[in-house]
């Protein structure tokens, strides 16, 4: 045994169990535990990536010969002939009542899942707030043809009043024009149901961000003199913006890749209808209108039509998603 | 397992009654999937296991507007039949022909024949592909007949005589309140009310629209300008499915469709009776059987393509109606499968299943067409 400085005997026998020196038990923070959880961790991110590009690409490949095919222009064309040749199709009519419906659910869904999740937060008595909450969980599990059938049914009736209503008062204005469709089979119904499939989405992420408020917060604003709501309106709600605005955007990529629920509600319209703006007309959504279809893809060009609709439906939610990341990081920075 | 606290007690009193709740919804099991794998549980009913039926499984796929009467016919084989497996899966027809074309079901349900006229973006034809796949050449069986109703709900009006030519003026919008003269002429005698006509299309695409919209243009081609095919191409409200467009005039007054016969009478729907030339014809088996005869065959031998006389003269004929093939290969690609499909085949095309599906709605086969269509089956090899 050596006296020399900076050298131990530890460092040159087996340790207790018989391991060498500088060995450890390869444990969870070991070498090799890091090793395996990086990878892990960083396989499943490339493979998330992967299917999402994989996924493009199928769309544009299958796409891209039909769009080449199409004599007239594919934004601003109400025509649907993709059975016989000359290919004709455009996608104005399903855009605007895609876009319409997504964003009337999300007008209504956003501030009633905000304010039930403020609910459950912040003011409901703790033996409340566990069931309140777990009932709202409960409306995502509900299938979406039975929200469709239900909304044709039981919805579909009482929208008639409503509708009439909001005819007489704003009627002027196009987006409230009659349309000639029956009330139970309208955008607005299928936005109403729409807006209730998002809702849990929206309650059940905003409500985790809310319960992060750090308390110091809320304590702090309390202490300097503030009610219930200017509390909450200066510590919780800009602390959980961020989190409100991934909610906003995952509710609306469940409200844009909505099938079911719209086939079986919204009715559909026949060639040559004329343009309308109405929310209290009908038409297909993207989704719907693919769903309604895929059985009867005969030929590659004619599913290719179809792929160019989805295409579009693709692109439309993952511009809305980089543009809500983008609001969500500047928001991060002043936060911080 | 010692609960620790009145929450767990709630908790676990929680999971127990939604547990209850879902498993009392699991009731009795009414068969309503599209894949109809029945099983011979039936050997309780007393069914003779008969010695000369031969076993195996048979796949097929296609056509939703046979489906209920395909699924009667397998329940009543496979009771007769205990070591014989039938599964058809109601995809659709265009499902249903593409599979076949690819070999990958041992017979298809469609509502028109193999085309033989090619589409845009593929070699071949449908029926020249099926041939290829075959190695023989494939035959278009006649074997349900759907008749097409004509449904409308109106208050007040039970009874109804469309013509032609009327009929297509109503469905492409030219004709839009049901007391407009042209239909109380037909309708002598009978108030028709001032309600605007609401008219409901399948916004699928679907063989029911490709047949009706032929009926149109065959019976009232002047009237009915527009293209036929699966897709509708006349006015209205489009909903999905026939379960959809039936729902939909049951709900609407002065609404009217066109769906399936079974649809109409399950919906308690007013069936308008249609007036080819020869004097109103209602609604029935007989009537639609009667229109079937006067069809002209155009496929050669055994391949019994049936050309649909819409404009058909013949009293008594309810001429609006689609007829659903099954398709096979003459010499079939796997040789232990034939016995099976030639008796699975012979049953669907006997006698009393035929005048079985009348109580499902559908209309039996003419004698003539059955006759010629046993003559095909025995030929399959």
């Amino acid at each position: 045994m050596s006296t020399i400085t900076g050298v131990s005997t530890v460092d040159e026998l087996p340790d207790p169990e018989g391991h060498g020196p500088f060995e450890g038990d390869r444990a969870s923070t070991g070498r090799l535990g890091d090793r395996l959880f990086g990878g892990t961790a960083r396989g499943a991110g490339v493979l998330v990536i992967a299917m999402v590009t994989l996924v493009a690409v199928f769309l544009l490949s299958q796409a891209i010969p039909a769009l080449a095919a199409d004599k007239v222009n594919f934004f601003t064309s109400t025509q649907w002939n993709v059975d016989a040749t000359p290919l004709q199709f455009g996608i104005a009519n399903l855009l605007w009542v895609t876009v319409l419906s997504s964003v009337i659910a999300m007008i209504i869904a956003v501030p009633l899942g905000v304010g039930v999740a403020l609910f459950i937060t912040q003011y409901a008595p703790r033996w409340l707030s566990r069931p309140a909450a777990s009932l709202v969980d409960l409306l995502a599990a509900v299938p979406s043809i039975v929200y469709g059938l239900w909304g044709l049914q039981v919805l579909g009736t009482h929208m008639a009043g409503i509708q009439s209503v909001l005819e007489r008062l704003f009627g002027w204005f196009p987006l409230f024009q009659d349309a000639g469709i029956d009330a139970s089979s309208t955008v607005l119904t299928v936005s109403v149901v729409l807006s209730i499939m998002v809702l849990p989405i929206v309650t059940a992420l905003s409500r985790e961000v809310f319960a992060q408020t750090p308390t110091l917060h809320k304590e702090a604003a309390l202490a300097l003199g503030a009610t219930r709501w200017e509390m909450i309106r200066t510590a919780v709600l800009p602390f959980g913006k961020p989190g409100i605005i991934s909610a906003a955007m995952l509710g609306l990529g469940r409200a844009l890749g909505e099938t079911i629920a719209v086939m079986v509600i919204l009715s559909a319209l026949a060639d040559g209808t004329p343009w309308s703006w109405s929310m209290f007309n009908g038409g297909e959504t993207f989704a719907s209108k693919i769903a309604n279809n895929a059985a009867e893809f005969d030929s590659p060009q004619k599913a290719g039509a179809f792929m160019a609709a989805g295409l579009v439906l693709f692109t439309l939610t993952f511009v809305v998603n980089a543009i809500a990341r983008v609001v969500i990081e500047r928001r991060k920075v002043f936060a911080e | 397992m010692k609960l620790q606290s009145r929450r767990q007690l709630a908790s676990v009193t929680g999971v127990a009654l939604v547990s209850t709740l879902a498993l009392a919804g699991c009731g009795s099991n009414n068969n309503t999937t599209a894949s109809s794998t029945a099983s011979s549980s039936a050997s309780a009913a007393g069914g003779s296991s008969s010695s000369a039926c031969p076993t195996g499984t048979l796949n097929g796929e296609g056509s939703t507007a046979q489906k209920n009467a395909i699924q009667q016919v397998i329940a009543d084989y496979q009771t007769t039949c205990s070591g014989a497996t039938v599964n058809y899966n109601a995809t659709g027809s265009g499902a249903g022909v593409k599979q076949f074309t690819a070999g990958q079901v041992d017979f298809g349900g469609s509502d028109s024949s193999l085309k033989s006229t090619p589409t845009a973006g593929t070699t071949g034809t449908e029926q020249t592909n099926a041939d290829k796949t075959c190695g023989s050449p494939a035959w278009n069986l006649p074997m349900v007949t759907g008749p097409i109703a004509v449904a409308y709900n109106l208050k007040g009006v039970p009874k109804l005589v469309l013509t032609p030519s009327v009929t297509a003026k109503i469905f492409n919008g030219a004709i839009t309140t049901w007391n407009d003269p042209a239909i109380a002429a037909i309708n002598k005698g009978v108030t028709l009310p001032a309600t605007p006509i609401k008219i409901f299309f399948r916004s699928d695409e679907s063989g029911t629209t490709d047949n009706f919209t032929k009926y149109l243009k065959g019976a009232a081609p002047s009237d009915w300008p527009a293209a036929t095919g699966k897709k509708w191409t006349g006015k209205g409200e489009g909903k999905q499915a026939s379960s959809g467009v039936s729902n939909a005039v049951k709900s609407t007054d002065g609404g009217i469709t066109y769906t399936e016969w079974s649809y109409a009478k399950d919906d308690k729907l007013g069936i308008a009776q249609i007036d080819n030339g020869a004097g109103p014809v209602v609604l029935s088996g007989p009537a639609v059987s009667k229109a079937v005869s006067a069809a002209r065959q155009t496929g050669a031998g055994n391949n019994i393509v049936l050309k649909l006389d819409y404009a058909t003269k013949v009293p008594g004929a309810y001429p609006i109606l689609l007829v659903t093939y099954e398709l096979v290969c003459s010499k079939a690609k796997s040789p232990a499968k034939v016995a099976l499909l030639k008796s699975f085949l012979t049953t669907f095309a006997s006698t009393g299943e035929q005048t079985k599906l009348q109580d499902i709605g559908y209309a039996p086969l003419p004698a003539s067409i059955q006759a010629q269509v046993n003559t095909a089956i025995a030929a399959l090899s």
